[in-house]
Formats: C-alpha cells, structure tokens, sequence
C-alpha cells in the first residue's frame, strides 16, 4: 500500500543519477523488489507510471525482478531458498533462522542517455 | 547520444534505516524504553495503551506516539489518561516511518521511562519499517481469528513479542489462543507471547513486569 512512496524515493535516485552523469533522459530502471517486501509489484508498476509523467524517465520502462526468500540457519551455517512458506533451516529443520535475501526494495540499476 | 547502463544498488529503505539509528541511539542514551505496537485496526492497541497507563502510574512514566490516517481521537485518549501523547496523522499513508517519529522526538519529555509508538492499523505495511524501537509487539485480537500468523508472517517475524488481545471474547468466538501462538511461534521462535484481556485486566500485569524488566535490561546496557 506504500509503492507509490517508494516509487518517489526511486525517483529521488534516479534524478540524482541522471545529474551526475548529465543525462538528457532515464529510458529504464531495473528494480529488485523481495517477495517479502510487503510491496505488490503490479502497484509498483501502476505507480511507476502515473509518476513518471513530465520527469526525466517520462519515457522509461521500469522492469521489476523478484527475489525469493533466503534462509541463513545459524544452528547448521546452511542456507537455502524458503518453500511454500516453510521458515524453517532445509538441513536441519531448525527454526532460529535469519531472513537474508526476500525483503529487498533496491534500486539496481538504470539506463541514462547522455 | 550515448546510452549507458550504470550500476546502482541503493537500497529504498536505507533512508529510514538511518533516521531509525539516529532515533534508536538518541534514545538509548536518554535511558528510553521504546515499544511499537503493530496490528490491524481495531485489534486494541490503543484499549491496552490505556490499560498500561494505569498499570505503570505512580511507578514507570510513560509517553505516546500515535499514527492513524485521519483524526486526534486515540491520543486525546491518551491524554485523558495523563500521559503525554502526540499524534501523527498521516493523512492515508499506511504506516509509520521513522522521519515521522524524528520529528516528534524534541518534544518528549526527558524524564519518560517508556516511549510507546502506535503505528497505523495494518498488519502488512509498518513491518517494513523499522522506527528505532527496541521492542516490537504485534498484537492479534480474538475476533480476528487464530489464522492470521501465517496469513501475515512478515509482521510476526519481524516482532519480539506477541500480545493476543480481547481474551475475555475467547469464549464467544472461533479463536484457540494456544493455536494462534502456536502458529506464530512456528514462524519465530522465541517470540515472547502475552494473552491479554484489556479490558477486564487479565495479563496486563505480565506485560507490565516484562517492559520494566526490559526497561532495567536497557538501562544496564544489557539489552
């Protein structure tokens, strides 16, 4: 319920990309959203659109990629992707586990023209 | 005209990561307790707020902080309790961020003990963001049914405790208290649950014991 914030701190990244490199435009910007990040990306995306209007990415298309949820098992040093909801270490079922990747709302990369 | 790809990686809650380290480290120093409570609307967050008000009069002092969308109404009735409450409406936002909370933080008080932040009402949003708090809770009410860990498991796995709130409507609802923790603790282990009745009394002092234990915890820089 929040991506329309988010997407405006997106903004506030890539217009200080586009200033260091002197960018004329922003034609894309690739984003890595967690599934568990508590975001939607089909509202990231309306978002994206509706506040790209009469910026410097006015014609930028914004490509979302999802990361799946890592588990770190402190009990066993194991680390393995989360199944179907399962927060538990997949060698050693111990449930001490530590989130280490899914909660990801990062920036990472865009394509300015100069 | 030249396209170039450039390499950026900035993390979109890095922001509030640091004015939550900012607000975490100003009031530690203080020797402030900070809570935030989290849940969906209507679960009693503000119902317990006021029964803790009585509880820790004459022994802890306490302060509030109150997110809600719209209106005054859950910190005036803070404030008829006689605790000093600000409220921070957020005018359709979904959640607290911890700017909002920096803001606010000159105005309290030095001599508080425990600073309790209510966020807004919902269970998805607020546990994305971290305010600078030492303790999470996450309360879940008996109407609301004893499904809801897994259903939101972002909000129990980020929480330290678990309140299981509105205990005396347990026996006319479909709720097992022991199923609703259950659930939770298979989704973080550890976390601390308290199964409270506000209203009439039930468990209030459990939680009492556990801040002010918490609160000494913090002051001896053991926490």
């Amino acid at each position: 319920m929040h991506e329309l914030s988010l997407i405006a701190s997106v903004f506030e990244v890539l217009e200080e990309k586009a200033r260091e490199h002197g960018a004329v435009r922003v034609t894309a910007v690739v984003l890595k959203i967690g599934v568990m990040a508590g975001v939607v990306p089909e509202l990231l995306e309306s978002a994206f659109e509706i506040y790209k209007k009469g910026t410097i990415a006015a014609s930028a298309r914004l490509e979302i990629v999802p990361v799946p949820i890592r588990l770190r098992c402190p009990d066993c040093g194991g680390e393995a992707a989360c199944e179907d909801a399962d927060f538990s270490c997949a060698a050693c079922g111990s449930r001490r586990i530590e989130i280490v990747e899914g909660r990801d709302l990062i920036v990472e990369r865009i394509e300015l023209e100069t | 005209m030249t396209v170039k790809t450039i390499t950026v990686v900035r993390d979109l809650l890095a922001t509030n990561a640091q004015a939550a380290a900012a607000i975490r480290a100003e009031l530690r120093a203080r020797g402030i307790l900070c809570v935030n409570l989290l849940s969906s609307p209507g679960s009693g967050k503000t119902t317990l707020l006021e029964a803790l008000a009585d509880r820790f009069r004459g022994r802890l002092r306490m302060a509030v902080i109150e997110g809600d969308i719209e209106t005054e109404r859950d910190a005036e009735r803070i404030r008829a309790k006689g605790i000093p409450a600000w409220q921070i409406t957020t005018g359709g936002a979904c959640h607290l961020e911890a700017r909002m909370i920096g803001k606010v933080l000159g105005e309290v008080p030095e001599a508080i003990d425990l600073l309790f932040i209510e966020n807004v009402g919902n269970l998805v949003c607020p546990a994305a963001y971290d305010l600078g708090e030492d303790l999470r809770f996450v309360l879940l009410s008996s109407p609301e049914g004893d499904d809801k860990p897994a259903k939101y498991p972002q909000a129990f796995l980020s929480s330290d405790g678990l309140i299981l709130t509105k205990a005396d409507l347990v026996p006319y609802v479909p709720f097992d208290p022991a199923r609703a923790a259950a659930e939770a603790l298979s989704i973080k282990p550890g976390l601390k649950v308290f199964t409270v009745s506000a209203l009439r009394g039930d468990g209030v002092d459990e939680l009492v014991e556990y801040l002010a234990k918490a609160l000494e915890r913090l002051r001896s820089g053991r926490a």
